[in-house]
């Protein structure tokens, strides 16, 4: 069943919803602007009455599939279960209705809420402050490494290159390009680490930073880490921590005694707050003490028992956004972390790689793995052995007509026919067992119905959809058709 | 542990099956140098006890009523209809990724190419993108496209830009290094002849707030026209509420329309999470950064929508994508679209035709008192206006004893605004609520 776009469903002949009467003498828009600059056409906005909106929207909920149903594999997303309390914690109206200027003095719960989850968010990761400002991962690693480039310039060196592995999230690249800086990649070796003597020729006292995910996107830790930092520090450049897989790892390890110098957190990711659909997420940056003055403004600052912004930062990079940061996120995270504590943090890095150890061996024998066991929190497994030429998209696409949603497919780049997969800590066994037993079956269909697997899915609101047909004559929009 | 599923019993099971003594046996990789024990934070709550210290930080806050609410700045209290919540509450929406799976994703896509579609309505542009983090982020876009579009490398701010979006359009600017201009207004709006004086070939574009950030209504056609006039591009920071009654930047030649969108149907939330959108003409929609969804059928000819155009984005294109964004602000974009579904024309036009009347209903009676008096008196405006007070800080503390949130400190900012509040009245501050208002001014 597919459902048709509001506009579809509009009728011009509703009126609008009742809303407050202005109570006042009217003033109309054409007594107090010139005519051109008043709207000429109303906009297409649908026509619906409220029965008929949320039944929409009802409807088009039930097409989607949702953490809340059923297990999400994807490899590097973090799709982990989302506490139900915390978006109590955020809508609640001491924390909803605030205004980003009232006065300092009326705000200090939310000062405090910051500054709480920015020394809980320290102590996880091993760094010394932490601006929440960035809105997302990516707008992290851009915020880290202006950071960077700001370190650089206000030591009189000019720096231009940042280093990225071939494995690395697209997010780096084009963070670091979005910065200004070269992209020079870093080749890995073999079992999908930081090759170390291709990584040796390309540090030079052009580099500003290496950007590292450990584990790294073939969920295997880089065992040669601290021997990578010395190269880079060596040579006066930065470690950058992509914090994307940050869930192998707590209570384990810190990216701090890594030798990191920043660290970019995904609070939608490790720290529970939902991906609404692809975002608003929040991306931590956290820095050691030698970055500190570079951090975005404003920072929160303790005083006395007294929490105030502090705005007066000459060396800062400046804001990076408008306000302070996605707070309602912000709470969301401190909640999960109050729940969990140091204890239950642990357990859930524990618990995320068992479970994606119990995954790969269950896969065993199923789907081909390029890097030997044992994986952290995810793995990446090869479909390039499935026979008459199924694809890692028929895979996915299996999966999905069985009640799953597939696993990230063709990344990282440095694996042909890539399936990456990652369990989190809050799926159970029962679940992980039924997943196997999905992607046996998809197995044995490649080698007996191997043309009823390319036309999965069957039972979903529509089949597989021509990509290539829709890039190629974009239709972005609704628009009425000429006769109406 | 709140959260997690495994029993003892299951874990020793999933150690077997996988063949290893214990978690020891898969942590091996890592250098013993690197190991901690444990994390030095608190021991876990229950909820409740977890709730007892979220609500005890909740209540060291002090929240305004929305009817006494009379400060704006980019953030405004409006009336959110609860069909909003109701929508955006749906574990299907708040809890899905996203949608790479077209197949399983639907409802999502179909949402965003609404949202997509309800705002190239309202800006009367071509198309719009999937949402972007916020209106500041959402200028510094539209300015790098605009640096990658022309081949020229500075960008002139018109007037009054919201200084938090000017500030971050800097530090976006010094990354890619292109050079931002700013163009004075000793008006409180932009004369469009003195701008012509400034714009030259290496102009890039000219960006403008409209209204501005003191919510005074600029002559957006002309600023349009003279950015034209030496090829750069127009870039307008609109208010969508305010697109029901002003021309829409579509209507007036502009190439990128951007903003913030709280206004529509998003709580204040201290600044965040809101939503920024984007919008342009179709011959720079493959310059545009961030989602896209388009139509999209299956063999069976049904209709459904992926997300599309995905050559200009990072996950394909790397260090070539039109920007890194990944994770958006979907979220609060659907918000968005069950807000414009549920106003409509006539109920977006009633939005903004109510905080107009009320705005200038109370603009002449605070200006009628003595100490008051209009900043710029020769502008116009909507629902927000700046005026210049005596004594502002006395003004605000006096109003706050009262339960009230007056205007907003101009000079924080701006040192020659020094004594300008700007206030704004919206559909909460009903006539009761002027009237406290200016009786406390009184």
């Amino acid at each position: 069943m597919t459902e048709p776009l509001a506009f579809e469903k509009s009728r011009a002949s509703l009126p609008g919803p009742r809303l407050p009467a202005a109570g006042v003498p009217e003033v109309a828009p054409a007594d107090i602007l010139p005519a051109g600059a008043l709207r000429s056409t109303p906009p297409r906005l649908p026509r619906l009455s409220e029965p008929e909106l949320m039944r929409h929207y009802s409807r088009l909920g039930a097409m989607n599939y949702s953490i809340s149903k059923n297990f999400y594999p994807l490899g590097s997303c973090t799709m982990k279960y989302n506490p139900v309390v915390n978006e109590v914690a955020a809508s609640l109206p001491g924390f909803a209705w605030l205004h980003p200027y009232q006065p300092e003095d009326t705000v200090q719960g939310a000062l405090e809420l910051m500054w709480d989850l920015e020394q809980a968010l320290c102590a996880v990761v091993g760094m010394d402050r932490m601006s929440l400002q960035p809105a997302a991962g990516a707008h992290g690693e851009w915020t880290g490494l202006r950071m960077i480039q700001a370190y650089h310039e206000d030591r009189g060196d000019e720096r231009t290159e940042v280093l990225v592995p071939d494995s690395a999230h697209g997010t780096n690249p084009a963070s670091a390009a979005l910065c200004g800086f070269r992209v020079v990649e870093v080749k890995s070796a073999p079992d999908g680490r930081v090759s170390l003597p291709d990584l040796e020729g390309k540090l030079n006292e052009r580099t500003a930073a290496i950007m590292l995910t450990n584990p790294n996107t073939v969920g295997t830790f880089e065992e040669e880490i601290l021997e990578i930092a010395e190269m880079v520090h060596a040579v006066g450049a930065k470690l950058y921590y992509d914090g994307a897989n940050l869930n192998a790892l707590m209570g384990i390890c810190r990216p701090g005694d890594m030798g990191f110098d920043v660290v970019h957190l995904n609070l939608h990711k490790t720290f529970t707050t939902p991906h609404g659909g692809g975002g608003p997420g929040a991306g931590p940056v956290g820095v050691k003490h030698e970055l500190e003055p570079f951090l975005p403004r404003p920072t929160v600052r303790k005083e006395n028992g007294h929490y105030r912004f502090d705005q007066e930062r000459p060396k800062s990079i400046g804001r990076v956004r408008s306000f302070y940061g996605n707070f309602g996120m912000l709470v969301r995270a401190l909640t999960y972390i109050l729940a969990m504590g140091g204890d239950g943090l642990s357990q859930a890095s524990l618990d995320a790689v068992l479970a994606a150890n119990y995954l790969r061996s269950r896969l065993d024998g199923l789907l081909e793995f390029p890097q030997p066991p044992p994986c952290k929190h995810e793995f990446v497994a090869s479909a390039r052995s499935l026979p008459n030429g199924i694809k890692a998209l028929d895979l996915a696409k299996g999966l999905l007509e069985r009640g799953f949603y597939a696993p990230t497919i063709y990344f990282p780049l440095i694996v042909p026919e890539a399936v990456m997969v990652e369990p989190t800590e809050t799926e159970s066994k029962a679940t992980l067992d039924a997943f196997t037993e999905a992607v046996a079956e998809i197995v044995r269909l490649a080698q007996s119905e191997p043309d009823r697997l390319r036309e999965e899915p069957t039972s979903l609101p529509v089949g597989r959809l021509d990509e290539v047909a829709a890039a190629r004559n974009p239709v972005l929009r609704w628009s009425p058709r000429a006769a109406d | 542990m709140p959260y997690l599923v495994h029993s003892p019993e299951d874990r020793s099971e999933m150690l077997a099956a996988i063949g290893v003594e214990s978690m020891e046996a898969l942590l091996s990789d890592i250098p013993a140098r690197l190991r901690i024990q444990g994390l030095d934070l608190p021991a876990g709550l229950s909820e409740a006890e977890a709730m007892g210290r979220i609500r005890a930080l909740a209540a060291r806050n002090r929240t305004f009523e929305d009817r006494l609410t009379f400060r704006g700045g980019g953030v405004y209290r409006r009336f959110i209809p609860a069909a909003v919540a109701a929508v955006t509450s749906k574990g299907e929406f708040y809890t899905a990724y996203t949608p790479y799976q077209p197949e399983a994703s639907q409802g999502w896509l179909q949402a965003i190419f609404e949202f997509q579609t309800m705002i190239a309505e309202l800006t009367g542009m071509d198309v719009a993108n999937a949402s972007l983090y916020d209106g500041a982020t959402a200028v510094a876009e539209a300015a790098m496209m605009a640096v990658v579009q022309t081949g020229r490398d500075k960008v002139l701010v018109a007037g009054y830009l919201h200084p938090e979006y000017e500030e971050t359009l800097r530090g976006f600017a010094k990354g890619r290094k292109f050079h931002v201009l700013h163009h004075p207004s000793s008006a409180g709006v932009v004369d469009p002849g003195s701008i012509e004086k400034e714009l030259h070939e290496g102009i890039a574009a000219v960006i403008f707030q409209q209204p501005n950030f003191l919510g005074l209504v600029e002559d957006a056609a002309a600023l349009t026209a003279a950015a034209h006039t030496h090829g750069a591009l127009a870039i307008a920071c609109v208010d969508p509420i305010s697109l029901a009654v002003l021309a829409a930047p579509g209507e007036y030649g502009a190439d990128i329309a951007v903003g913030e969108g709280q206004q529509l149907g998003l709580a204040p939330s201290f600044g965040g999470p809101h939503v920024g959108f984007m919008a342009c003409r179709t011959e720079l929609v493959r310059r545009l950064p961030g989602r896209l969804v388009g139509q999209a059928f299956d063999h069976r000819d049904r209709r459904g929508y992926v997300l599309t155009l995905q050559a200009r984005e990072q996950h394909i294109r790397r260090e070539k994508a039109t920007s890194n964004i990944c994770t958006n602000h979907a979220l609060c974009a659907l918000a968005a679209t069950v807000y414009l579904a549920y106003m409509g024309p006539d109920g977006l036009r009633s939005v903004a035709g109510t905080s107009l009347s009320r705005a200038h209903h109370l603009s002449e009676r605070l200006a009628a008192l003595p100490g008051f008096s209009p900043a710029f008196p020769r502008a116009s405006f909507l629902s927000e206006f700046p005026l210049r007070v005596d004594q502002p800080e006395a003004l605000l503390s006096r109003l706050s004893e009262r339960g009230i949130l007056g205007g907003l400190d101009a000079g924080r900012w701006f040192p020659e605004l020094a004594g300008v509040l700007l206030f704004c009245c919206t559909e909460l501050n009903d006539p009761g609520a002027l009237d406290e208002l200016v009786e406390a001014c009184s």
